[in-house]
Parts: structure tokens; C-alpha cells; sequence
């Protein structure tokens, strides 16, 4: 069994198609969404990286491709190394990675989180819903193009809905309270404040 | 022995064994607002008497989109946040997000700094622990632990008021430093509470530890084996209770926690009863930290004095030098500048590993910051961990599991 202390090196002579990534702390790769998990099992079972200590995803922008790069950080319990591992969906309008659940069962929630906020389907995955958000909610969070104030939808529970006529409204700070990029923006509208100001305090909230 | 049943119906009177035995599933709704879910988490369980056939974990109520919401704003301005992830230990997330963004910057703190954050994140950890205590005394029906363990609480929130201005919401920690000094005295009167703690610690842990009723209630409950405990991704206490010696305190050390002389709790069984043991055992080994701690503590600066792009100036300085107003302009409207990259960082906090990935682009406000919640892995072996236990005994799971549930749903 090869000890981790060189295992990017013989990792990359087992997987030749893996890619160096730049990284500010533990070794790095990206490899091809289709064999990851080969990778990963290659990893845990003959590089004692037993443990999927985290498991998410980067949007790298609305017009970046490949827009979505699943990220999976693995741990040894008993050599107390970590390693970054990478993959980018090949389809930016349908991504899709394959899941690790077989793996890791622990891999099941994490993977129903990305698949909430990025709406990156993991293909085999035992029970894939929603896990932060209600089963039936229309977007994916952590996309870059859904505004941090939220989008107005529909209360989850339709009972409530036909009772009440209530809906989930966004919050009244369109564009962001937190403005903290000078660029070209002026002062006023760097200013951190709610932008859209039709309701507040003074004037009620729309129903 | 044959028992005799009184029935009072005279259908279950007549009844053979045969119809005695026909058992209808019944689905159970345990909160998402119930005393013993500790937060707001829900369990849809089905039943068969009183056996849990199936449970699904219900999450999301507590869910604020941290992650979102720290991609819009500078790095320091993401610190209160922090606070509200696991907020029975909020020293110790605001310790663990410094230590990471420090890493996307590669900057060192000077001693003193890295003192004062593992004294701090030791208190937390006592003090979280002491709460874990004394909420899962109730849920198995020791109601006098919990009286014990918020009154050693209160002398907690007493220091940390002092130290960072909140009882509760603490946000101390900024990236490059602290918000402040330890006040005067401060430290004595950590090394007094100390002193006076262990013995009641004692008594308090004396209450349970060989109680009848709590014994019956967690031996041989809810059993993790070591192989399950690292495929579901669960750490601290949670782990240590199953026999695996993962502590990043002494496996990747952090913030000089390599200097301190500590022991590491590991239990034999995994089960409730060896998880309580390793959180009571966890609280003197964090006073034994925080002793050694203050015995050494370091003089010094105590924040990062050559970090100018990341660590706001003196106060007296910015209200009469030029060079440092600008300075401090920039950091407030601009926040502290990153290099562009990619770190990873996990600290060992009271609820187990808590670590943030940051993805920078440079500037001041991170492109992605994923939070890994102990709370949220330490949860996701639940389903397996209830199928097949009695209802009372899912109470005693989730008490001895110790999770927040600000954490798990960010």
C-alpha cells in the first residue's frame, strides 16, 4: 500500500488524465466528471483517505464554462492529510455528476444539499429531494444569477396558501444592502441601504 | 413465569395471539418545535408500536443562506454570521473562519493572538458541552443537571462579556487579529472560574454517570461503529465516542494548540452512555488548556501589526494620521484583500470538525465560502441510527448526538 506522503505523484501515474489545480493549502486535482469515482475509491481504499470530509460545488459565473465544478475534500483518519479533488460538469445547462454514495453513505445529504442550491443532479443517486429548501421550490440558491434578497414564490403548503393568500415575498434589498465593490458604482448607490424601498418601516408590506 | 394482562375492552379479551399481534404502521411527526429535537428539526418516523420502522430527518426550518450571504459582503463583515452557525459555541466559529480566511492570506497571527483565540475556544467548547450536559439530563429525565451545568454557564457568559463586549453573539475574532485585548484581569479570572469549576464539574457528572435511570436509558443505545461513524462523516465527540482518536487539535494542529499538554477522550462502545462520558471527560481536558494557556500566555502584539492590508489600525491612529484613515477606508469599504485561490480549513470545534472552503478571486468578498457543519453530518446517520429503536430511545439518540440546528441548517 503506497503511503500518502507521495501520493499526488502516484496518483497521477495511476490516473494520467488528472489535472494539477492550483491550490493555496493541500494537494489538488481535477479530474474528468465521468471518472470520479473511480478516482475517489482508488483514494480511500489504496491512499487511506477514508473519510469524505466535504463535499460541494463552485458556480463559476453565469457565462463561465464549465460553469459548475463539484469539489469533494477528502481526509485520512490515520495519516491526517487532506486532498482537494475537482470535477467539472461537462453539460452547463443539465449538470450532472455521478454520486458517491456507494462510497459514503454520508455523501447521501451532502449531495441532496448541492443538488438544492446548485441543482447539479448526482446520476444514481438513491434518493435525490431537496434538503434545506421545500420539495416543490422553483430555483437553486447558490446559482450567481439568483439575487441575494430571494425571488417571491409561493408558500410551500398550498392549504395555507388557499386559506390565507400569503406568498413568500423578497426581501426589500434588490441588488444588495452589502454593496462593497467600488467600481464604477458612485457613492450614493454604494451607499449600503435597501434599494428597492417599496415597503419599510413607514410604508406596509405588500400582500 | 407467565404474565398475566388485564383488559379492560372485551374485543382484546377475546382476542387470540394470532389477532394480538396484527400491528398497523402508524407515521409519527416528531416536531419540528419539540423540546427534545433541540432546535427546530423534524423527524418523520413510521411506526410499528412502538418501534421506529423508518425515520426521515426533516431540515431546513433554521435556514438563513449563510453561504449566499457571505459571497455579498466583505470578509470581516461575515464574522457576526459566524456566531449564529453554532451559537452555543460562538467564540469557537469565530476562531475557525479567522483561521481560515488567515490561510487564503498566508498570514500568521503572533502568539499572543493564537493564546487568546485557543483560551476563548476552550471556554466555548466548556461551555457548549456544559448546555449538551444539561439538555440531555432533561431529555432522559434528570432535571437537576441542568440546573448545575447553567449555573457554571452564566459564570461563562459573565468572562466572555467581558472579553468581547456580548454574552451570547460574541463575534470576536477579526481577520488578522481580535477585536480587542484581554481586559485587565481578565486572565485571573478565567484561572479562578477554572479552579472552582472541576469540583462541580465532578458533582454534576456524579449526578449521571452512575444513575440508574440514565444508564438504562443510554448503555447499549444507540451503537455507532468506528467503520460507520467515518463513512457517515461524523466528528467530535460524536466519532471520539465510537473509539476514533480524531481531534484536529493534535492530528493537524492548529492556532499553537501543538504546545498545549492534552489528552484525547475515546470511548469503547459508541454508544449514548460513551458519548456523554467523552464530553464530560472533554470539558477538564479543556481546562487543563486553558490553564496551560494562561500560565504561558504571551506578551506582545496581539493582533497582525505587518498585515495593513487586513487588520484595521489603532483607533488613536486613525483619528490622527492621514495614512492610517485611508487604511482603515479602504479595509471598512473595500474589506481586507485576498490573493486569489483556494484554501481549506477545518477546526476542531465543541460539535465536531467545522471547517470553511474559500474560494477567492482576490478583493475583499470571497467568491464562494462553503461551510462544513459538524451538526449536518453528525445528523445524516439518523435515519440508520433509529431504525429499529423504541420511541423513547430516538430522545435519547438525538440528546446524546449534540447538534444545533443553526449549524446544520446555516
Amino acid at each position: 500500500m503506497p503511503a500518502s506522503a507521495d501520493a499526488p505523484a502516484a496518483l497521477k501515474r495511476t490516473f494520467p488524465q488528472l489535472l494539477d489545480r492550483p491550490s493555496l493549502d493541500h494537494p489538488a486535482f481535477t479530474a474528468p466528471a465521468a471518472d470520479v469515482v473511480g478516482i475517489l475509491q482508488h483514494l480511500r481504499d489504496g491512499h487511506r483517505f477514508d473519510f469524505l470530509t466535504d463535499l460541494t460545488a463552485i458556480d463559476n459565473g453565469e457565462e463561465a464554462t464549465p460553469r459548475f465544478t463539484g469539489v469533494y475534500h477528502l481526509y485520512s483518519t490515520t495519516e491526517h492529510k487532506y486532498l482537494r479533488l475537482a470535477a467539472n460538469c461537462p453539460d452547463d445547462s443539465e449538470p450532472s455528476l455521478p454520486t458517491v454514495t456507494a462510497l459514503w453513505p454520508g455523501a447521501n445529504w451532502l449531495e441532496r444539499e448541492v443538488y438544492d442550491m446548485f441543482g447539479i443532479v448526482f446520476a444514481g443517486h438513491p434518493d435525490l429531494r431537496r434538503i434545506l429548501m421545500w420539495d416543490g421550490y422553483p430555483y437553486h440558491p447558490l446559482r450567481k444569477e439568483f439575487p441575494l434578497s430571494g425571488i417571491e414564490t409561493t408558500l410551500p403548503d398550498l392549504e395555507v396558501v388557499a386559506e390565507t393568500g400569503t406568498r413568500v415575498i423578497a426581501a426589500p434589498m434588490v441588488g444588495g444592502p452589502f454593496v462593497a465593490s467600488s467600481g464604477e458604482i458612485n457613492l450614493t448607490e454604494a451607499e449600503p441601504r435597501a434599494k428597492d424601498e417599496s415597503w419599510n418601516e413607514q410604508s406596509e408590506k405588500p400582500l | 413465569m407467565a404474565t398475566e394482562f388485564a383488559f379492560s375492552d372485551s374485543v382484546a379479551k377475546n382476542a387470540t395471539a394470532e389477532q394480538e399481534f396484527q400491528t398497523e404502521r402508524m407515521s409519527l411527526s416528531l416536531g419540528p418545535s419539540h423540546p427534545s429535537t433541540h432546535g427546530v428539526l423534524r423527524l418523520q418516523m413510521e411506526l410499528d408500536g412502538e418501534v421506529v420502522t423508518k425515520c426521515d430527518p426533516i431540515i431546513g426550518y433554521l435556514h438563513r443562506g449563510d453561504e449566499k450571504i457571505a459571497e455579498n459582503m466583505t470578509y470581516n463583515q461575515f464574522v457576526p454570521y459566524t456566531d449564529r452557525l453554532d451559537y452555543l459555541a460562538p467564540l469557537a466559529n469565530n476562531v475557525a473562519y479567522a483561521i481560515a480566511v488567515e490561510r487564503l492570506a498566508k498570514l500568521e497571527v503572533p502568539a499572543r493572538c493564537q493564546a487568546i483565540r485557543v483560551i476563548s475556544s476552550e471556554l466555548a467548547r466548556i461551555s457548549s458541552h456544559l448546555l449538551g450536559l444539561g439538555a440531555y439530563g432533561i431529555d432522559v429525565g434528570a432535571w437537576s443537571v441542568f440546573l448545575y451545568s447553567f449555573t457554571e454557564r452564566e459564570k461563562l457568559y459573565k468572562l466572555f462579556e467581558e472579553l468581547t463586549g456580548a454574552r451570547f453573539t460574541t463575534s470576536y475574532t477579526r481577520i488578522g487579529g481580535v477585536a480587542r485585548d484581554v481586559p485587565d484581569g481578565w486572565l485571573e479570572r478565567v484561572n479562578a472560574f477554572c479552579d472552582q469549576f472541576l469540583p462541580i464539574l465532578d458533582e454534576t457528572l456524579k449526578l449521571l454517570t452512575r444513575n440508574k435511570i440514565f444508564m438504562d436509558r443510554t448503555v447499549d443505545v444507540g451503537i455507532i461503529s468506528k467503520e460507520d461513524g467515518i463513512a457517515y462523516g461524523l466528528s467530535g465527540p460524536n466519532l471520539r465516542g465510537s473509539g476514533v482518536p480524531f481531534d484536529l487539535r493534535k492530528d493537524k494542529p492548529y492556532s499553537g494548540y501543538e504546545q498545549y499538554d492534552f489528552d484525547i477522550p475515546v470511548g469503547a462502545r459508541g454508544d449514548c452512555y460513551d458519548r456523554y462520558l467523552v464530553r464530560g471527560e472533554e470539558m477538564k481536558q479543556a481546562v487543563r488548556i486553558v490553564k496551560q494557556a494562561i500560565a504561558k500566555f504571551p506578551g506582545g502584539a496581539w493582533y497582525a501589526t505587518d498585515a495593513r492590508k487586513i487588520f484595521a489600525p489603532p483607533k488613536d491612529k486613525i483619528l490622527t494620521s492621514m495614512e492610517e484613515l485611508i487604511q482603515n477606508f479602504m479595509l471598512v469599504t473595500e474589506g481586507p484583500q485576498m490573493p486569489a485561490g483556494e484554501v481549506y480549513f477545518e477546526a476542531e470545534n465543541p460539535k465536531g470538525a467545522l471547517g470553511f472552503f474559500v474560494v477567492s478571486r482576490g478583493g475583499g468578498v470571497p467568491w464562494r465560502l462553503k461551510i462544513r457543519a459538524p451538526s449536518f453530518c453528525n445528523l445524516s446517520i439518523l435515519p440508520k441510527l433509529c431504525t429499529g429503536m423504541m420511541v423513547s430511545d430516538v430522545v435519547s439518540i438525538l440528546g446524546s448526538l449534540d447538534f444545533v440546528m443553526g449549524e446544520c441548517d446555516r
